[in-house]
């Protein structure tokens, strides 16, 4: 590992002001720590957002679960406020790599670093979430841009992820047998509208599924599902899963899904 | 006294490891030490055309880069094979020189080219980064079954092929195969594994210019064969100036029984530069540089009539050794597969023929169980497979054929002492509850999930051993073990070992031994291993070797103790030496109430000598002090066997397999700590369920590993196994005195083939390789599906 910077910011201002081409917020350095040993990152400056109070804690309204960026993976599945309102994300963020990482990983560093195969970025897509950060509330629809690209500015912060809560929901990952990353993960929410199939691993980058969504808004029962034939051709294809292979998990996982709301 | 023998002591070294005091190669730390790190090849087949130093020569802090040129410059020799194979036609085997720093070729992505040596860790990478190493890349083999149709990787190495062997007759086996009512074949591939250790490998090595000593601190499974292999064949220094210290090793399972490039880079280097030198590998070095396990493509038949007699065996294999022949690359896949490849069986007529081939990986060699987890999946998956082409149930056609009578004659070499398969065989079927599966089938179908159930007999050679016999094989050294019994003047007792413990509890069951045989209470013995210079010789651990070659060293110089306290009782008695008896820790002479402790015993053989009186209680012939050595070589191997039952309920929509019951029964002959055992048949059923479901070990065309960390290399997890329902039968083992045999490969041999029958139970007989991960079970599944709504 190169030397670097390392700053503890005490508020979002400072942590911005820091900022630069040739920086990283430190969040639970589960991502960042290891592509610097490996020699895959460089920085000139690592900038430790963890002591920002307000980035941490979990606030549930009537609508909405609203988590800071800051706040552990362990701390989301330990929330009883979370484990009421929305069941399926707290059991998300105890399916999340292993007591370790989620002693340490983020729900903001997760999302910022927007992984194909994480977990977060389903829920935020399937549960309507908002990204605030330090400049601006982005919609989730518009924030997950493609593998490990989002939508945030050099600098900014994300502060918090509001989940509107859901009238039923479920998250049925296959995960990776060595990772335990996804290689499919499908997070499925009904909301008074419509339904959400969001699905991670899969792709290049989290989406929501539109002809799932469409099947199950008409009949929510996995029966409106069965069978269907997805087109697997943009679909991820390694040594761990064929493109093939994902097309059908995500229909599995899907009704399993469904079949636990 | 009770007896310790066969009781669960606490284990003595955990409260060493358990509060972080355990100390490992890392852990050690010497003044004014310097830090190595290796320039390795990033090519799996290249020449070297030139190595330019320049520039990190001038990076900060650091002291010197050596590369293969300085160490060719002096001699230093290169890592060898231990054992000499010799070909079916006579010629001997073809092994290429294998330089500690490669000088004219690379030949595995990982190969070490330069050592840059620093005064800081972070100094040493920079500066690595920095050696600039011009490469011609070349066409590397890497697969395993077209090796030889690859170029050929060293000169004069024709087809890549290091030998062609044949154990047992292949015109007997024709004869048998003509008489044959049924052929039943199958070709399977046993998947490259990659060991693992906890603790990844790491030395220091250190010179004493005032005494030219070199002292190295290693992650070894065997000091003392280091030692001889660093100093005959690597030219480092005299044996007697060359100190191998193994402290605390963090698990080997094979992989530590290697001497290594960095062990001897490291140890030539400190003396060139007059300072210590420490490495720990990083883990993405061990995936690449550790030797790997298995990686066999063979094809097998079994030749039967049809009321399921065995009457022949054919085995043709090629075994991949990767770029170079190391220790017991040669003979894992030859003497430690073959013989074993005709498993429990009385099989008349049998061959095994064995290619083996280089590639451009990772060099192979023993990994847990080496060479018998081939074998036994070899034969144990044909005999599933004769079991449902004879529709014989699985079991009845397995106790059809075990030998009934002992000592057994088994088909190519080995002469088995002792056992009772079928005794083995019917208490798992009831520990698995055998009989009740079709029930359990029918409800996993009424949830829409497929039930298999899978069995494996096995047999295993271990106590890897008999000198004679292993020499006569082409091992390079005698396979006996050494032992040492010292006791201190006030009693208490120090044994030395040669047998090295990196995780299978030797402190305490060989304190366990020396207690009873001494009668001292376990407090009062420590066990000492893992330092040349502490304990005559040893040959280490591996090949379940420890106790039953180790273990007896120590017995009989716990004997040879006894024997000198018995002249000594006698002399201080005033009685013949032939009346003085031995128990519990006394001497007493026969049809008296005279005795003496052996803890006076030792006292007076340490202060031979009476205040005011010219007197020793020491018998004329015999010298101060209570010590004694034993050089145990036994008369055989050893033999443990049993029989495990898997069942596996798989999900047809994912592929996911879930292991829900694991029955092992094994015989080990006598059980000196069941708690100990129990360990070593848990870790070995995890390493061996890892193999059927979750590890392989994967290299593209171009020979990169693609399996090079954890994030996709399965490691097994205790929430991948169900709790492991074990059970045993026991026969003594005749061949030493304590009735021996030996647990620490069982699980890793036995594991694969019973979990994969399982599986392929589940799957109708469809055929799936190793290991059977969700995509490979969800094609199977798919398939299975269609053939039965065909025939329906
Ligand atoms: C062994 C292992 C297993 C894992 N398994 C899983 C899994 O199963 N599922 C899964 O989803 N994830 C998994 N992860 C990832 C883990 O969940 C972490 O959440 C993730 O690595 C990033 O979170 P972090 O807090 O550690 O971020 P860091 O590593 O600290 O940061 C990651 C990136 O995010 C940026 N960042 C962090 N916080 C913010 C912020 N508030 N605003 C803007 N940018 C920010 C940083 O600048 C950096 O570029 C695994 C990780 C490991 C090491």
């Amino acid at each position: 590992m190169k030397d670097f910077n390392y700053h503890s910011a005490k508020d979002s201002k400072e942590a911005s002001k820091l900022a630069s081409s040739s920086s990283a917020f430190l969040a639970g350095g589960m991502t960042t720590i290891p592509s610097m040993k490996l020699g895959l990152a460089t920085y000139k400056d690592l900038i430790d957002i963890k002591n920002i109070k307000k980035l941490s804690g979990i606030k549930v309204s009537g609508k909405s679960v609203t988590i800071g960026a800051a706040t552990k993976h362990v701390e989301v599945s330990n929330s009883k406020d979370v484990k009421k309102a929305i069941p399926s994300l707290s059991s998300l963020a105890e399916g999340i790599g292993d007591p370790q990482v989620r002693n340490r990983g983020t729900i903001g560093g997760s999302i910022a670093n927007n992984d194909p195969s994480a977990d977060y970025p389903s829920a935020c897509i399937a549960l309507n979430a908002t990204i605030h950060t330090n400049e601006r509330k982005i919609e989730a629809a518009k924030f997950f841009k493609g593998m490990f690209e989002t939508a945030l500015k050099k600098g900014e912060l994300i502060e918090a992820i509001e989940f509107q809560i859901p009238e039923k929901s479920s998250y049925q990952k296959h995960p990776n047998p060595a990772s335990r990353y996804a290689i499919v993960g499908v997070y499925v929410a009904k909301h008074k509208g419509d339904v959400n199939v969001a699905v991670t691993g899969a792709k290049s980058c989290v989406y929501n599924d539109k002809e799932m969504s469409k099947a199950l808004s008409g009949n929510f029962s996995s029966s409106s599902i069965d069978g269907m034939d997805l087109d697997s051709s943009e679909m991820n294809s390694d040594m761990h899963a064929s493109a093939d292979f994902r097309a059908s998990l995500v229909v599995t996982q899907a009704k399993k899904a469904v079949d636990a709301c | 006294m009770a007896s310790l023998v066969g009781s669960r002591v606490e284990r003595k070294e955990d409260k060493r490891f358990l509060t972080g005091k355990g100390r490992y190669t890392a852990d050690i730390n010497l003044v004014n030490q310097t830090y190595a790190i290796f320039v390795r090849s990033p090519h799996a087949r290249a020449s070297i055309k030139k190595i330019n130093i320049d520039k990190a020569l001038k990076s900060p802090g650091v002291v010197s880069i050596l590369t293969g040129k300085e160490i060719a410059d002096d001699k230093i020799g290169g890592l060898i094979a231990g054992w000499a194979i010799r070909s079916e036609d006579g010629t001997e085997m073809k092994c290429p020189g294998n330089p500690p720093l490669a000088k004219d070729n690379v030949n595995f992505v990982g190969d070490p080219v330069a050592v840059v040596i620093a005064e800081s860790l972070a100094e040493a990478k920079e500066a690595a980064e920095k050696v600039e190493v011009d490469y011609k890349v070349l066409k590397a083999v890497t697969s395993t079954a077209d090796a030889m149709n690859g170029d050929t990787i060293h000169e004069g190495i024709d087809k890549n092929l290091c030998f062609d062997w044949l154990l047992g007759d292949r015109q007997k086996v024709k004869e048998a195969f003509d008489k044959a009512d049924k052929v039943i074949s199958i070709d399977i591939i046993n998947n490259r594994l990659i060991p693992n250790a906890m603790e990844p490998r790491a030395c220091v090595a250190d010179y004493n210019a005032a005494s030219e000593e070199i002292t190295l601190y290693t992650t070894s499974q065997n000091p003392h064969l280091s030692r001889l292999i660093m100093s005959a064949f690597g030219n480092v220094a005299p044996e007697h100036k060359l100190r191998v210290v193994a402290p605390d090793v963090g698990g080997g399972f094979g992989s530590k029984i290697n001497v290594y490039n960095e062990d001897i880079v490291c140890s030539w280097a400190a003396k060139k530069i007059n300072r210590a030198i420490k490495w720990v590998a990083e883990r993405s070095e061990s995936f690449l540089t550790d030797i790997h396990g298995r990686d066999h493509v063979t094809h097998a038949e079994l030749a039967v009539t049809k009321d399921g007699k065995f009457l022949g065996f054919k085995n043709e294999t090629i075994a991949n050794l990767g770029a170079y022949a190391r220790v017991f690359g040669t003979v894992t896949p030859t003497y430690l597969f073959g013989p074993c490849a005709t498993g429990v069986y009385e099989i008349p007529a049998a061959y095994t023929n064995v290619k083996a081939v280089y590639t451009n990986t990772a060099p192979v060699d023993a990994y847990r169980g080496a060479g018998r987890p081939e074998a036994t999946y070899t034969i144990e998956r044909l005999v599933e497979k004769a079991s449902m082409e004879l529709g014989i149930d699985k079991t009845e056609l397995r106790i059809k054929n075990f030998p009934t009578a002992f000592p057994f004659k088994q088909t190519l070499v080995h002469t088995v002492d002792s056992g009772d398969y079928v005794a083995g065989m019917e208490k798992a079927k009831q520990m698995a509850d055998y009989k009740g599966f079709e029930a359990r089938r029918k409800e996993s179908e009424a949830k829409g999930k497929l039930r298999g159930i899978g069995v494996t007999s096995y047999f295993e050679a271990c106590g890897i051993a008999p000198s004679a016999a292993v020499m006569s094989l082409g091992c390079g050294v005698g396979l006996w073990e050494s032992a040492e019994v010292r006791f201190n003047p006030t009693g208490q007792v120090t044994v030395y070992t040669g047998s090295h413990s990196h995780g299978q509890s030797h402190q305490t069951t060989f304190a366990q031994i020396a207690a009873d045989e001494l009668g001292v209470p376990i407090e009062n013995i420590d066990i000492v291993h893992g330092d040349t210079d502490k304990g005559t010789f040893g040959m280490g651990t591996y090949g379940s070797r420890s106790l039953a070659v180790g273990g007896i060293a120590i017995v009989n110089a716990c004997k040879k103790i006894v024997e000198k306290g018995k002249r000594v009782t006698a002399k201080m008695l005033e009685a013949n030496p032939e009346d003085v008896e031995f128990k519990d820790g006394e001497f007493i002479v026969s049809k008296s109430n005279k005795k003496k402790t052996i803890g006076e015993v030792a006292f007076a053989c340490y202060l031979p000598g009476v205040r005011d009186e010219m007197k020793s209680p020491l018998p004329e012939g015999d010298e101060p002090g209570l010590k004694e050595t034993s050089f145990y070589d036994p008369s055989n191997f050893s033999f443990p066997a049993g029989t495990h039952i898997a069942e596996v309920e798989i999900d047809p929509e994912t592929g996911h397999v879930k292991l829900e019951k694991y029955t092992a029964c094994d015989d080990f002959g006598r059980i000196i700590n069941p708690m100990v055992v129990e360990g070593q048949v848990h870790g070995g059923l995890a390493q061996g369920i890892g193999q059927a479901l979750y590890e392989n070990a994967e290299y593209d065309e171009t020979g990169q590993l693609m399996t090079g960390s954890y994030m996709d290399y399965t490691m097994p997890r205790a929430d991948n196994f169900p709790e492991f329902n074990i059970g045993y039968t026991c026969t003594h083992a005749t061949t030493n005195p304590l009735g021996v045999k030996g647990c620490g490969e069982a699980g890793a041999i036995a594991a694969p083939p019973t979990v994969m029958n399982a599986v392929i139970d589940a799957l109708g007989g469809q055929e799936v390789t190793m290991p059977a991960t969700a995509e490979k079970v969800w094609k199977a599944c798919k398939n299975l599906k269609k053939s039965n709504a065909k025939a329906a």
